[in-house]
């Protein structure tokens, strides 16, 4: 049983009564990460390692946003030259990774990271400095990743990287081992905040906060990490095979040495396909959090919806195949495939009419957030239909591979991932810089953004049908693509002023927005229990639930609920039981440390270092074993001095 | 398209003939292919196969677009209750009943009817039916060979980039690949099925009536995946079978300046005269070069300046292929045209 006992303390104001200013300036300091540009190599709280995933992943779409512009202005007219052949598949490849590997996942995680422990009411995550070390691997392994352009030795095998075109023998050259080594590398990333918030999500949840109590976003979080914790392994399989293939000649995916060039498909698509799923349930916990604050209800059907995403991210290991159905699969298989994908139209399906059901005659606060909420419901609703139709067999057997896709997959990720990520991320903006962004610019940047992606990949649909098919860098003019590629490409311009309004709206507010204050929506959940930005500790005093909506249930019942007993001097916070989350014993969190950073380093020289040599991984094992071992060497947290 | 030499035998929408709805769907696809003559488009089909996966494709866009109109409809009936009046929740039952309907029965039903169709219609649309001819399409990069095989499986004639089928029969296509992976995919006629190294896929053609489509490569297959086009021509059976035999025969000029020329830049290295002394297989073979409508896999007409065009300056129009760019001198380049101009 635990030291710290669950105390009953009074008061409206958020910032504990109990408290007093010396106490509470000795938690903070506890908490305190060390300042300047060296001291920023050792931070270690979730807060600092959340933003810094979100500004880096937002860069990175940055990037591969202007380079989907560049694709889109090769196509705007037929055998336009603004790329070359070689070019353009280097430019594809990186946009479709970059937006994949590095943005979508690492700003779902970074939220993630940046909110959960404050939304169960956790003073840091269980593992803060595994967090900074799978930080700076995503940062190095990205800027590695992305650089490869600039220095013209890209990939050029496309996002997917099927063999044999990946390959030593079509492939030769480093770009390919440069996306082989870096996936390989990002997604150690990926995995080391899956189990962090595994943890963090069941063990380390306030007092009270039993799973049924759960927000739903942490629901949609937690189902995100097993699934990245189930499939990323797979492409990190599939990549390792494939840098042997390149590497040492081993002959895993070479049909001529009684390899199989399926297998590197299986392995990739039972990787891929949960992989959009892992983007799709955190956003579509987004839209729910979004919906419960703007419509100051709790959500129609709490269970349905927790059923649901659990549902997406099982049935979504059970889909992969519906990517192969032109591989020449018998065709009783990919009946079994086709049944499977279009199940997951029910848990979708559900949580669109538990959302409307939620909205039903409520006085709506229609704040940017939640226009793009609504945003999100056009789109994604509509790329749902066009995936339900690609999962019949014949269907897809025509537009499999053609623009039809193109424009499908960007309804599906864009609409849902990316407008409930610009809805999270404005919606959160003000907790995490203490600033308001402004309400005017936010609108017209949704309505820009809606309008230009509509224009934009809308009539890709039809070119799909009309014969167009994926990945060509140009088209003849008798093909008639033109006059709907110059409409997509003007669509593509106004999609990306829409973003740059956003980007406007940020630094002006940073520069100079109103203070937000510490719950500028009224939000029912933990995270607005704290200061805007948050405090070094989250809460000097954790909180104890006793609901869904903690902040709004203290304002009813007019008393608030806290846990006593923690070391002010040294970083605590509560563990509690998986299920009830009742207290446990008290987690000793470790402090500022550079050797993340170190070890991040040792580990991607060693990869950068596989590019050239096998014997790079040797090296790297022992190297990376040494700082791993000045990483772990025990410092006794527990001392009393 | 603008190419008046190569109209299509097939106007648009011809393909639906049973029902009046099924009419007005495909008056509706042809319309959203905006004027194209459909050379190269799912919804112009001109097989039973490609009619019946049109006319799957637009019922589901029907089903599709009415599923999106309710639910955002309800959504804005959700959106606009409280307008001037109190805000009043959804009732239990009331909720029960929407999520129930919407979010599990409507998509239940949509399943049975997806799976039921595709189930349906994968089979016949894959199935072999009864063939009388088999071609064995050879994905290269990038172009294509066709080898056509007798019922024994012996080789009667090879051809590339221009597939001739008999018009109204069903053939077998067996698609292979020595190199990256490729798809083959004619829309007109048939959904796209890969061709994979190691494996041999099959698909069926059978076009209902003569005409002449464009092809091209669906999976990503390296720097010309862009530009690896096919010619598709069905023709009725006689005229077929005089192709057929002509194809088989040897090439119709077998010496002479042209031949020299042909022989001295090196082209019968890779491509094949056959009863010439080029025998090269590397690329496309071009001992009946002339009979067909184009070059460099569907992407230049073939004509004498495109031919010129592209032995000359081969990686401007194609950069990254794998021919390598000859430099005649005038007297052998005009001797090397009239030498392909007289293959027929």
């Amino acid at each position: 049983m635990s030291r710290a006992a669950v105390l009953e303390g009074t008061g409206e104001a958020l910032h504990p009564a109990g408290t007093r200013a010396d106490e509470l300036a000795a938690i903070e300091r506890s908490w305190a990460s060390p300042p300047g540009f060296l001291g920023w190599f050792t931070h270690v709280n979730h807060s600092n390692i959340g933003r810094r995933f979100v500004l880096t992943s937002f860069v990175f779409f940055l990037l591969a946003g202007i380079l989907g512009l560049l694709i889109r202005l090769q196509l705007a007219l037929p055998l336009a030259e603004v790329l070359d052949a070689e070019s353009y598949n280097q430019v594809m490849t990186v946009h479709g990774t970059a937006m994949m590997f590095l943005f979508a996942i690492p700003a779902m995680e970074g939220i993630a990271i940046a909110i959960v422990p404050l939304m169960v009411g956790a003073r840091d995550m269980a593992f803060p400095r595994l967090n900074a070390f799978g930080y700076y691997v995503y940062l190095i392994g990205g800027s590695v990743f992305f650089g490869s352009l600039f220095l013209g030795l890209a990939p050029g095998a496309g996002w997917f990287s099927y063999v044999p075109l990946a390959g030593p023998r079509f492939a030769p050259g480093y770009g390919v081992d440069i996306w082989t080594t870096m996936i390989t590398f990002i997604e150690v990333s990926a995995l080391t905040a899956a189990v962090e918030l595994i943890v963090t999500i069941l063990k380390l949840r306030a007092p009270g906060m039993s799973l049924d109590r759960m927000p739903i976003f942490v629901w949609a979080v937690l189902v995100m990490a097993f699934m990245i914790l189930f499939a990323m392994p797979a492409v990190i399989v599939a990549s390792s095979l494939l840098m042997m293939d390149r590497l040492i000649d081993t002959q895993f995916f070479v049909a001529e040495a009684g390899g199989s060039p399926l297998l590197w498909q299986h392995l990739f698509w039972f990787f891929g396909h949960p992989e959009v799923y892992i983007i799709l349930v955190p956003a579509l916990g987004m839209v729910t959090t979004v919906i419960v604050t703007f419509t100051r209800r709790e959500v129609v059907g709490y269970n349905a919806l927790v059923l649901a995403i659990v549902g997406i991210g099982m049935i979504s290991f059970g889909l992969w195949v519906h990517h192969m159905y032109t591989t020449g699969l018998p065709f009783m298989g990919r009946s079994f495939f086709m049944a499977a994908s279009s199940m997951i139209a029910i848990p979708s399906g559900v949580q669109v009419f538990c959302w409307i059901a939620t909205l039903w005659g409520a006085r709506i606060r229609m704040a940017a957030p939640m226009l793009w909420v609504l945003a999100f419901f056009a789109v994604f609703i509509a790329g749902g239909l066009t995936g339900v139709m690609v999962a019949s067999v014949p269907f897809d057997r025509q537009v499999h591979d053609s623009y039809f896709i193109v424009a499908h997959f960007h309804y599906v990720l864009m609409g849902g991932a990316v407008f409930p990520l610009m809805a999270g991320v404005t919606y959160w903006f003000p907790k995490f810089t203490g600033r308001l962004l402004s309400e005017r610019l936010g609108r017209w940047s949704v309505a820009t953004v809606f309008a230009g992606f509509n224009l934009a990949f809308f009539p890709m649909h039809i070119l799909g049908l009309q014969g167009m098919p994926r990945r060509i860098y140009t088209y003849l003019p008798e093909m008639g693509w033109g006059d709907l590629n110059l409409v997509s490409t003007s669509g593509s311009l106004l999609l990306a002023a829409g973003f740059a309004i956003s980007l406007w709206n940020v630094a002006r507010s940073l520069a100079r927005g109103a203070p937000a204050g510490d719950d500028p929506w009224g939000a029912g959940t933990l995270e607005w229990a704290t200061a805007s930005p948050p405090l070094n500790s989250n809460f000097p005093e954790q909180p104890v639930v006793l609901g869904r909506n903690p902040v709004w249930d203290w304002a009813r019942s007019g008393h608030r609920p806290i846990v006593g007993g923690l070391s002010i001097t040294r970083r605590e916070t509560m563990v509690t039981t998986l299920l009830d989350a009742r207290p446990q014993s008290v987690q000793v969190l470790p402090g500022p440390t550079p050797w993340p950073f170190v070890s991040a380093l040792v580990a991607s020289a060693s990869f950068f270092g596989l590019i050239f040599t096998p014997w790079a991984f040797v090296a790297g094992f022992f190297a990376a074993f040494l700082s791993f071992l000045a990483w772990f060497w025990p410092r006794k947290p527990w001392r009393e001095d | 398209m603008g190419n008046v030499t190569l109209s299509p035998a097939t106007p648009k929408g011809a393909a639906f003939s049973d029902g009046k709805f099924a009419r007005g769907l495909a008056a509706a696809g042809a319309g959203l292919l905006g004027g194209c003559e459909g050379r190269q488009a799912v919804l112009a089909a001109a097989s039973p196969d490609g009619e019946m996966i049109a006319r799957l494709g637009l019922w589901m866009f029907v089903s599709a677009a009415f599923i999106l109109v309710v639910t955002l409809g309800l959504l804005a009936v959700a959106l606009t209750l409280a307008r001037g009046r109190e805000a009043r929740p959804l009732s239990r039952r009331g909720s029960c009943v929407l999520v129930i309907s919407g979010g599990v029965l409507s998509p239940v039903a949509a399943i049975v009817a997806l799976s039921i169709s595709g189930v349906a219609i994968g089979d016949q649309t894959e199935g072999a039916g009864e063939t009388r001819l088999t071609v064995e399409v050879q994905a290269k990069r990038w172009w294509w060979a066709f080898h056509y095989l007798d019922a024994d499986g012996r080789e009667i004639a090879v051809t590339a980039n221009e597939l001739h089928l008999p018009a109204g029969e069903r053939t077998r296509l067996i698609l292979t690949s020595d190199n990256v992976i490729h798809s083959f995919w004619v829309p007109n006629l048939q959904g796209k099925t890969d061709m994979i190294p190691g494996q041999r896929n099959v698909l069926f053609a059978e076009p209902s009536a003569p005409g002449r489509w464009r092809g091209q490569c669906a999976e990503f297959c390296g720097l010309q995946h862009a530009l690896m086009g096919v010619e598709v021509v069905a023709e009725p059976r006689p005229a077929f079978d005089r192709w057929l035999a002509r194809q088989a025969g040897p090439a119709r000029v077998t010496e002479g300046p042209g031949l020299a020329a042909f022989m001295s830049q090196g082209c019968g290295e890779c491509h094949a005269l056959r009863g010439t002394p080029a025998r090269g297989r590397d690329g496309p073979d071009l001992t009946h070069l002339a009979g067909r409508a184009r070059i460099a896999a569907a992407t230049l007409p073939n004509s004498r300046g495109a031919l010129g065009g592209w032995i000359t300056d081969t990686h401007r129009v194609k950069p990254g292929a794998l021919m390598p760019a000859s430099t005649p001198d005038p007297r052998e380049l005009s001797d090397l045209l009239d030498l392909l101009e007289a293959l027929e």
